[in-house]
């Protein structure tokens, strides 16, 4: 927000200031960041403890939200499995637009450990995702910087969300797709 | 530190077969003890071989008795729990499956094998009826191997997606997924169009290369960062600080005399 030194006796007591539409949006958008109440594995551990007394995210104003409607954050904590692949999808496809994802932890990141036939190899071949937070698993203290660069990720970003561009997946044919 | 053998293409194949080794078997006793003395004799002819091994007795059946077996096993001789039942994959030496199902009699504190070789493409008689633990159990081994239960409630797969296709515990089946595993989140969700957007699967090879001195080095053989080492590298024996190791034969130190 601009600072600007308001002479509030002379201007009949009305605080003034100026900003940008972009900069209010985000300003608004990133201090709410209310992320889906939704856990795979260990690392869901890790983010529930966030959530509680000692890390404490309501502090930061995020608030887990029970239902996918509510709610502007994916957290992909832990391990994906090919068999829950189809429902993680379908709850990000049923969150409100604008939507931002945080892939947490190295199974969510790239499959991790688990090298086998069940298990997503990296949960961007089906959500694009916006941060990627490494560790096994991840510290209360790790998610929190990383909700941390995601506002401030968002405060770059545009308030029309149509000028956001999401992750482009590079093919090896070189061609160009958006992962809606 | 143990004695340096070179580990050429350590992951391609083993670097050290023995011809004369014997694959360790658990020791298999006569049946001695009256409890399991009793339970041979109330499977009588049903039982093709009972021995004891590691305090379990175990008993070999033919596949189409299994029912009669275990239901005389349950109401005569007690054993009132199935702990655990599968199968093992033989396809490749015998073409059979072995499937076993271990049984727990709380009272006596005993516990029993019970196996038979099942012929692949075969089906088993479903046990659901008297432990109603087998209900799941049956269908993991359906899901897993393949093996189909006659007369089972609801056989279905239970860990694997219902559309999904192969079973997994099969020995012919590979770690890292067929190809339709390694499509099948892709397939699933956006369609088989998406495969050549989304690109194939990014895995891990864990290949290990023994020349490579620029990610690894052993303890005793280090090379400068990057130094070719096709030839062979010498070792360099390792040095340790004297100040850092204690001598516990110092004369310095004072043994109590008695405890404080």
């Amino acid at each position: 927000m601009a600072q600007h030194q308001v002479n509030y006796a002379s201007s009949a007591g009305l605080p003034i200031a100026l900003t940008s539409v972009d900069k209010l949006v985000n300003w608004g958008r990133s201090n709410s960041l209310w992320p889906l109440t939704y856990g795979l594995a260990c690392c869901a551990i890790e983010m529930m403890a966030s959530g509680a007394s000692r890390y404490d995210f309501d502090r930061m104003g995020t608030i887990f939200r029970a239902s996918p409607r509510q709610a502007d954050v994916m957290i992909l904590a832990g391990t994906l499995s090919k068999k829950h692949s189809e429902f993680a999808r379908r709850l990000y496809d049923q969150m409100t637009e604008p939507k931002w994802v945080i892939s947490m932890g190295s199974c969510a990141n790239t499959g991790g450990m688990f090298n086998t036939y069940a298990t997503v190899q990296g949960v961007d071949r089906i959500i694009p995702v916006d941060i990627y937070l490494p560790g096994c698993a991840p510290r209360p203290e790790t998610l929190q910087y990383a909700m941390m660069m995601l506002q401030k990720k968002i405060r770059k970003e545009s308030a029309d969300m149509k000028k956001n561009t999401k992750q482009d997946l590079t093919t090896q044919t070189g061609k160009r797709a958006r992962l809606i | 530190m143990r004695k340096y053998v070179p580990k050429d293409n350590v992951q391609a194949k083993s670097y050290y077969t023995d011809r004369f080794w014997v694959a360790p078997r658990v020791p298999r006793s006569t049946v001695e003890d009256t409890h399991f003395l009793a339970v041979v004799e109330a499977v009588g002819t049903q039982a093709n071989e009972t021995y004891v091994e590691l305090g379990q007795l175990v008993i070999h059946i033919n596949p189409k008795n299994n029912f009669e077996v275990m239901k005389t096993l349950k109401e005569k001789c007690g054993y009132t729990q199935c702990s655990e039942q599968s199968a093992v994959d033989y396809l490749a030496q015998d073409n059979e499956f072995e499937l076993f199902w271990q049984l727990l009699n709380i009272n006596e504190a005993k516990r029993i094998r019970v196996i038979c070789r099942l012929a692949n493409g075969l089906a088993i008689e479903s046990i659901e009826p008297l432990y109603k633990s087998a209900n799941f159990a049956e269908r993991e081994m359906f899901d897993m191997f393949g093996i189909k239960v006659n007369n089972h409630p609801f056989l279905k797969r239970i860990l694997m997606p219902d559309d999904w296709e192969g079973n997994p515990l099969l020995k012919t089946y590979p770690l890292q997924g067929d190809e339709f595993a390694s499509w099948y989140e892709v397939d699933k969700i956006f369609g088989k169009e998406y495969r050549d957007i989304i690109g194939p699967e990014n895995r891990d090879p864990a290949k290990i290369d023994t020349e490579d001195t620029k990610r690894f080095s052993r303890v005793g053989y280090e090379v400068p960062f990057g130094a070719d080492i096709s030839e062979g590298e010498t070792k360099t024996a390792i040095e340790y600080s004297e100040t850092f190791l204690v001598d516990y034969n110092k004369n310095s130190s004072k043994q109590l005399d008695e405890r404080r």
